[in-house]
């Protein structure tokens, strides 16, 4: 019988790490990190895991960590937010280029400046192009769900690489909610015993990890970790598959809410999925033919699969949690549009800013959406340029 | 029983209001209910003004907002009846619940009109008597539910005992006035129903 429970994002992405009870934590112990690494690190003094906690000086330093972890063969995990993020940025590229399959918890929250310690994604989205995975949940129960697939996902023998999941910042992270967990028992049978293909503690095999590498080679070894991020699709269903055999709870790239008859669809990634779905069925049961698009997997970016979803959609909003300053729209805007390009050229398009710097996203707002695309779809025309939601006069 | 009940906690930094909404959460959870208990979040300092929330369903929860709208409103600091808007969106069918000395006649001059029920509850006096600190989220709790119709009283009082036990797990002797302080504060809550 699963196990009901009430709890933060934070404690049941803390509870998933005792119970899948890793090799190695390297974590920098105060904010702007999460309550994540202070949870563990009371499990492990309490005797309830036995991983090695390493508290470092630093966000990078803790990145540099991983790395030195998992390359000599331990299942490593860590976690961490906004800045904290952003400090780990030189070693992310590391982590990934050396094909390390670290599982990192990330709560998203605003980069400074203006200083701001509330929820968006400018923090993970500035690193959507380090090689890393990215997996976003709406809630608790996803955040913990998503960190057993994550790491499972990025141990793939035809992947291997270093995983981001992600969640909102206070939103889910800080918010007690009603969950399920998984008994410890089956969460180990699911897990599995990690064992690299090659690892630096082996004395059969002897490795050098991270050398330079010469022009001759370095295009080779790009293409090569894109062919993983490729692969990582496969992986993902085939992992999704399996939880949803051990929990009855269904995962894909994206989620497609009453999107069957949709003329008017929403894309959009983490906790302001739940609140859209809510603005949908508002509008649904006025008639309006509304639907919800969920990103879950924004790396591998879901194209195909959004492209599927958009069939029969007569306008679409694509919503952005952050800024990128292309002066264009933001990162989903931007790759949701190049994956509709030569496919979908009649869909009406148009791409928002919401909800960045804790900015509360609401219902009414959501609603707000629909109705611009109602009036897209009325007259034919998509705004020239993406828009701010709610913005203040 | 409703099916969506949404509560507004008002108090200042340090007094609770934050560990009231997850109490609430807490135990509403043990009854089978679902739930949200979530604070807003801003530069905390001691004695600022903070805001909390609860969500209790019978059905899953997925809105991720704050609640405007709200069916309960309950005020763990008096004073900041003259410092925030504390009825804003208030349902007139809900009520409010208010930590004070004074007779919910009043304080309605404060409550810009609101026309529902005032609950008021000296939550210093009962948790003075009972927990010997002035610590006014417990008591207020109890107000909340008596306000909120939200669980059976009986049932409130058995779960938070288990929740308590749990709680202060490393100091069982402060499981009694706690519970003194809930069933102290069933007694003395008074109301006034404006509508009639």
């Amino acid at each position: 019988m699963a196990i009901q429970d009430r709890l933060s994002g934070n404690e049941a992405v803390s509870i998933a790490m005792k119970q899948i009870n890793p090799d190695v934590m390297p974590a920098f112990p105060i904010t702007p990190s999460t309550e994540i690494p202070q949870y563990v690190s009371q499990f492990i003094a309490n005797g309830e895991m036995d991983t090695v906690f390493i508290p470092v000086e630093s966000e990078h330093s803790a990145m540099s960590a991983c790395i030195g972890s998992q390359s000599a063969g331990g299942r490593t995990v860590t976690a961490t937010s906004s800045c904290g993020l952003a400090l780990m940025f030189e070693m992310l590229y590391v982590a990934a280029s050396n094909r390390l399959p670290i599982t990192m918890a990330v709560v998203n929250r605003a980069l400074s400046g203006p200083i701001n310690i509330n929820n968006d994604h400018s923090d993970s989205m500035g690193a959507r192009d380090s090689g890393w995975l990215q997996i976003y949940a709406e809630n608790a129960q996803e955040a913990y769900d998503n960190f057993f697939q994550c790491m499972r996902i990025g141990e793939h023998p035809a992947v291997q690489l270093p995983v981001m999941c992600c969640q909102d910042g206070f939103i889910t992270s800080h918010a007690v909610e009603r969950m399920e967990l998984i008994e410890t028992e089956k969460v180990k049978a699911f897990m599995g015993e990690y064992k690299p293909e090659h690892y630096l503690l082996n004395p059969d095999e002897t490795l050098a990890v991270g050398p330079y590498d010469i022009p001759q080679y370095y295009m080779e070894h790009k293409k090569a970790q894109a062919v993983a991020m490729e692969n990582a699709r496969e992986a993902i269903m085939e992992v999704a598959k399996e939880f949803e055999a051990m929990t009855g709870r269904k995962y894909g790239m994206i989620e497609e809410y009453r999107m069957e008859d949709a003329e008017l669809a929403m894309i959009i990634i983490g906790s302001s999925a739940g609140t859209a779905k809510e603005a949908c069925d508002e509008l649904r049961a006025a008639g309006v033919k509304a639907g919800v698009i969920k990103v879950r997997v924004f790396r591998p970016f879901p194209a195909e699969e959004i492209v599927a979803a958009l069939k029969g959609v007569k306008a679409v909003a694509i919503m952005d949690k952050t800024e990128s300053f292309s002066a264009n729209g933001g990162p989903m805007g931007a790759e949701v549009k190049a994956a509709m390009f030569g496919k979908l050229n009649d869909v009406l398009v148009t791409n928002y800013i919401y909800g960045i710097g804790g900015r509360d996203v609401k219902v009414d707002d959501l609603k707000s959406v629909y109705d611009k695309l109602a009036e897209m779809v009325k007259t034919g025309k998509a705004p020239e340029h993406y828009q701010y939601l709610a913005l203040r006069d | 029983m409703k099916k969506l009940t949404e509560i507004r906690w008002h108090g200042r930094g340090g007094q609770g209001a934050k560990t009231a909404s997850l109490l609430l959460a807490d135990v509403a959870f043990s009854t089978g209910m679902y739930i949200q208990g979530f604070p807003e979040y801003g530069p905390e300092r001691m004695g600022a003004p903070i805001t909390a929330y609860n969500r209790l369903s019978d059905e899953p929860l997925r809105v991720h907002s704050n609640i405007y709208e709200p069916d309960y409103v309950a005020v763990v600091d008096e004073t900041l009846l003259d410092a925030v808007n504390v009825t804003a969106g208030l349902k007139p069918e809900g009520a409010i619940v208010i930590n004070t000395a004074k007779e919910p006649e009043e304080i309605l001059p404060k409550l810009n009109g609101y026309k529902g029920k005032v609950y008021t509850l000296d939550a210093k006096k009962v948790s003075l008597a009972t927990i010997g600190k002035n610590i006014p989220n417990t008591p207020m709790l109890a107000a909340v539910v008596r306000a909120s119709g939200v669980m059976d009283e009986q049932l409130f009082l058995d779960n938070m005992q288990a929740s308590f036990k749990h709680k202060f797990a490393t100091k069982p002797e402060v499981v009694e006035g706690n519970m003194k302080a809930l069933s102290m504060a069933l007694e003395e809550v008074k109301v006034y129903d404006g509508s009639k």
